[in-house]
């Protein structure tokens, strides 16, 4: 998968876990937590959607990965193929 | 001594989303039981609420919680406003939650297993994680606590199908011992969204059913044959009455008298005598003579043996009373579970105002073993009303009678 169809793999999930908030202008670069006021529920629910949807595993140790849009593209692109 | 009153309501039936809708549904026969398609069971009679679940509640939390939680959100919502409280300025840590359940956690924990069978290829590393916080016994009052930020006690009474009546005689408790000043009590329940409910009925035989759905829940008919399933909530605010008329609260009713008991004669057989005694010792807290009460009405489920039971306890306590009238909810809304003591007094509470009592669903063929005295039947009946007794029993053999008074100043 390229990077673009990885990002939009996981705003898909974010729209789902994130279900009230506005998706489609995501700064990539700031802070999903600040961004969407997400929480730490929320962040095991988008762990739970990449292994269900994509049998794709985040390690505990690696959840900081996931904090922006960039660096969830960045860590989980790899991951992808 | 304090007195406690109840000056909010909402609810959920199956067959209105507020007490007007309910009140106006009670008295113009209209049911809330339809045909429903419930996993592995098929096509059952049951009783489905559709109020509004994002009128007070975030689809993220909804999400996240339960369908109780969003049953109890919504109808705790609903109570404050009709209580005219300014809830902001209210001290929220002088707030309790009292929520009477049947049951909690089935609906949450069947999904999982469902997905774990049919969709996760038993990898339980999929389990969700929402399914702790989801199924813990206070869900519900935790979930409304959460919602409105009330940082009182908030916790559940597991009281089977009493759990509505249990609720208030919590609040009515806690009141009265001064640990809150404010309290949103009565009972909830989603067991319409369990198939192992319905299937656990059907197999004691004591499921309800009908071609035509609103004829399936039919309480003291003869050909009745079994309860129907309902979802549903009904929350009260209760307030000490110094406290009430301070800030100007509407009073609907004063509770003045409740018991309850054990039958500790069987799992799921009632038993007449400790219903007797159940609603003898709630005339006597209340200071009542039986000829006092002007309205009872039944828990009836509409089981053969349950409502004659209940029948002959009824009559028993009330048989010598031309005062007293008998009402039963069920045969509109089937059983609404926990929720069930709470929504069926809240269907009478307004006959202290209009003076009318809202009869049971038609019943066709009356069971002579049910024939009581009195018994208003398909028909509202004018009657002025100023003291009801409510029943409501439930499995392992709980039993709760409360009594409600009109407000005499």
């Amino acid at each position: 998968m390229t990077e673009v169809e990885v990002k939009d793999a996981i705003v898909k999930i974010i729209a789902d876990v994130a279900m009230d908030e506005d998706v489609t202008s995501i700064d990539a670069s700031a802070s999903l937590r600040d961004e969407l006021d997400l929480d730490s529920m929320d962040f095991l629910d988008i762990v739970m959607e990449l292994k269900k949807r994509h049998k794709i595993t985040v390690p505990q140790e690696e959840y900081s990965e996931l904090a922006t849009l960039d660096s969830c593209v960045k860590y989980l692109t790899p991951k992808f193929q | 001594m304090s007195r406690v009153v109840i000056t909010g309501v909402g609810l959920t039936s199956p067959n209105g989303n507020n007490l007007s809708e309910f009140r106006k549904a009670l008295l113009t026969n209209k049911s809330g039981i339809t045909h429903e398609e419930i996993r592995h069971v098929g096509k059952v009679a049951a009783g489905v609420c559709d109020f509004d679940e994002f009128k007070y509640q975030k689809k993220k939390t909804r999400k996240r919680g339960t369908r109780a939680g969003s049953t109890a959100i919504y109808c705790a919502h609903e109570a404050v406003i009709d209580s005219g409280l300014d809830f902001n300025e209210a001290d929220k840590s002088r707030m309790g939650v009292y929520l009477g359940i049947t049951e909690h956690g089935n609906v949450e924990t069947e999904q999982e297993i469902h997905d774990l069978y049919n969709d996760h290829e038993m990898d339980v590393t999929l389990w969700s994680h929402h399914h702790n916080p989801r199924t813990v016994s206070n869900a519900p009052a935790g979930e409304v606590a959460l919602n409105m930020k009330i940082t009182g006690p908030a916790y559940t009474i597991g009281a089977a199908c009493a759990g509505g009546n249990m609720g208030l005689i919590q609040a009515y408790q806690m009141l009265m011992l001064g640990d809150v000043d404010f309290a949103l009590a009565g009972g909830i329940s989603e067991s319409v969204r369990t198939f192992g409910i319905f299937a656990a009925f059907d197999s004691q035989g004591a499921l309800g059913k009908h071609d035509n759905p609103e004829l399936a829940s039919r309480p003291l008919d003869e050909n009745r044959n079994g309860i129907v399933i309902s979802e549903g909530g009904a929350i009260f605010t209760l307030e000490r009455l110094e406290d009430a008329e301070k800030r100007g609260a509407k009073i609907y009713g004063e509770i003045t008298g409740y018991h309850t008991n054990s039958d500790a004669t069987d799992f799921v057989l009632p038993n007449s005598e400790r219903q007797i005694q159940c609603m003898q010792a709630a005339l006597k807290r209340a200071k009542l003579d039986f000829k006092d009460i002007d309205l009872v009405n039944m828990h009836a489920t509409g089981t053969p043996s349950g409502d004659t039971i209940e029948c002959e306890a009824v009559s028993s306590v009330f048989g010598y009373s031309e005062n007293t009238y008998i009402n039963c909810t069920k045969g509109f809304i089937g059983h609404t579970m926990g929720a069930a003591g709470a929504l069926e007094l809240a269907g009478n509470l307004p006959s202290f105002e209009d003076g009318v009592i809202h009869p049971c669903k038609k019943i066709e063929n009356l069971d002579p073993k049910c024939s009581l005295k009195n018994l208003v039947n398909g028909e509202p009946l004018k009657k002025e009303v100023n003291n009801i007794l409510n029943n409501s029993f439930g499995m392992l053999g709980i039993n709760s009678a409360l009594i409600v008074s009109k407000y005499i100043k």
